[in-house]
């Protein structure tokens, strides 16, 4: 019998590669492969908590949070897809707001509050809006699900909170959810398998449960 | 990426003055055009400057009775600001239809006006770029030219400034005040802050080595209606390929600038005598002297009549 540890790295792997190329066509003209790390490291210190547990790191002052929370912490479950903003895969909440951890540096969020795909829920205790990407069938590959899901728990906050968007035809009150915003605020993040209508209709669920 | 050292600033002046005085600084703020230019070693920083904690990030009112901005409010809350709202909506409907719900959250309004075109050129690091080499030769105006500047453009680039916002901001008459590194502070018109690219396209902004932008403020509302409507290949998070920011009055008269087809937000003053002619009269002042490519000669067009549906809009 294989070492289950083998086979969980295997299929680790596998994901990745998967994901990498689901991600290719998506990425535009100025995405390429990066040019390896150039100098001598410089190391820095920072604090910050993900998931309600408090976290001190000494890290090369390029490490992205989306590195720092995958290589250092250990926390897979955010992707990295396209690694420059286009993809939304790295989408994770930042002191409330969701942004792309792979286009900030980890030692700017000294005392942050970060909140993962593995802090909204567990496996025996799903957040309401993992449930519905279960229920409504919301991804086929699941390489960009993290991070719809994290985007899509933040972007109804934003909602909550009066934010406007694009498509509100009104900007002097408050927008109301429907299929259109949800699709506006939704666009930073790509699925390449094409499953959209039925994240929208799971973020719709959601969203009509918490009004 | 290039290895660099990293510093929180603990003044404008501060960080003005440590720019100033450390080879190859750079500031970061939000950080989402700078590290993606990291990573491709485009932008190669030695020391980065890190802005954030500097108290820069409300909005009050100033005291001529317009809106005083701080340079690392984040381009979703200048968007959902209630006076924003109320009162310069074609400035929140220019942030609204740039970049995703993510990069909004992060973006700062000084970072806006100092992102880096988008030009597939400039991006590829295989291929010659004045902007990003100097002397190098452009590539693009012999190349895939569709996206890029048809007019205020030079023989040595053809790039376009990428922003909304600033687009908004000219048609605004928006000022931005600076601290330079001997702590001084200045204002200018946000017309003179971006450079045409002549000769030397590296250098996009009048600001002075070290110099940080602190502040973005508009004038007393200028009332009328105001409209931002970008024209683009997706229906969301996508460059313009032309854009028309507008305050139109009810005798006709207004402000309008364009983005999407120039290296900075174009803006004619003298063109906008136009404007109740309606929009081909009005186009044709604009874009007088426009020197487009074989393969953004629609742009022309595609300006006109934005502008043209733009003033309908208006008048509805």
């Amino acid at each position: 019998m294989p070492d289950p540890g083998e086979i969980e790295l295997n299929r680790r792997a596998l994901m990745v590669a998967a994901g990498a190329c689901a991600a290719l066509p998506a990425m535009g003209a100025n995405a390429r492969s990066q040019p390896a790390p150039v100098g001598t490291p410089v190391l820095a210190d920072v604090s910050f908590s993900v998931n309600g547990q408090q976290h001190a790191l000494a890290i090369d002052t390029r490490t992205t949070l989306l590195d720092a929370l995958r290589e250092h912490l250990h926390l897979t479950g955010t992707k990295k897809g396209c690694d420059h903003g286009q993809c939304g895969a790295c989408t994770v909440i930042v002191d409330g707001q969701r942004i792309n951890s792979c286009l900030t540096l980890a030692i700017m969020h000294q005392s942050a509050s970060v909140t993962t795909i593995e802090g909204l829920g567990t496996a025996d205790n799903l957040h309401p809006m993992q449930a519905a990407f279960v229920k409504h069938d919301g991804f086929q590959c699941g390489y960009c699900t993290p991070g719809q899901i994290c985007s899509g728990v933040a972007m109804l906050d934003e909602i909550k909170a009066g934010i406007p968007s694009h498509v509100t035809a009104d900007l002097t009150t408050a927008a109301a959810v429907s299929e259109a915003e949800i699709r506006e605020r939704m666009s930073g993040n790509i699925c390449r398998c094409g499953a959209y209508s039925n994240i929208v209709e799971a973020m719709t669920e959601v969203a009509g449960r918490q009004g | 990426m290039r290895a660099f050292t990293y510093e929180r600033a603990t003044s404008p002046a501060a960080a003005a003055k440590a720019a100033a005085g450390t080879r190859g600084a750079k500031f970061i703020a939000g950080g989402t055009n700078l590290l993606d230019l990291m990573k491709l070693q485009i932008e190669t920083p030695s020391h980065v400057i890190d802005v954030n904690g500097l108290k820069l990030d409300t909005i009050e009112a100033a005291p001529e009775g317009g809106l005083r901005i701080g340079a690392l409010v984040r381009n979703t809350a200048l968007a959902a600001d209630e006076r924003v709202r109320r009162d310069y909506g074609v400035l929140s409907r220019a942030l609204l239809a740039g970049a995703s719900g993510q990069l909004r959250n992060r973006a700062t309004t000084a970072g806006n006006l100092l992102q880096r075109t988008r030009c597939p050129y400039f991006y590829d690091t295989a291929q010659p770029c004045n902007k990003r080499e100097p002397g190098s030769g452009c590539s693009a105006l012999g190349g895939f030219s569709r996206q890029l500047g048809i007019i205020g453009t030079s023989d040595a680039c053809i790039a376009t400034h990428p922003s909304d916002m600033a687009v908004a901001m000219r048609a605004l008459d928006a000022t931005i005040e600076t601290v330079k590194p001997d702590a001084s502070t200045r204002t200018m018109p946000i017309a003179e802050l971006h450079r045409a690219p002549g000769s030397t396209p590296h250098l996009e902004t009048t600001l002075a080595p070290g110099e940080l932008i602190t502040a973005v403020t508009l004038p007393r509302p200028a009332g009328g209606t105001q409209i931002y409507r970008k024209v683009r290949d997706r229906a969301s998070y996508a460059f313009a390929l032309v854009s028309v920011a507008a305050i139109i009055q009810r005798d006709g008269s207004g402000q309008v600038a364009l983005g999407g087809i120039a290296p900075k937000p174009w803006r004619v003053e003298a063109a906008e005598a136009e404007l109740p002619r309606g929009g081909k009269a009005a186009a044709a002042a604009l874009l007088n002297g426009a020197r487009p490519t074989r393969e953004n000669a629609f742009k022309l067009m595609l300006a006109e009549r934005t502008l043209g549906a733009v003033l309908s809009e208006a008048r509805a």
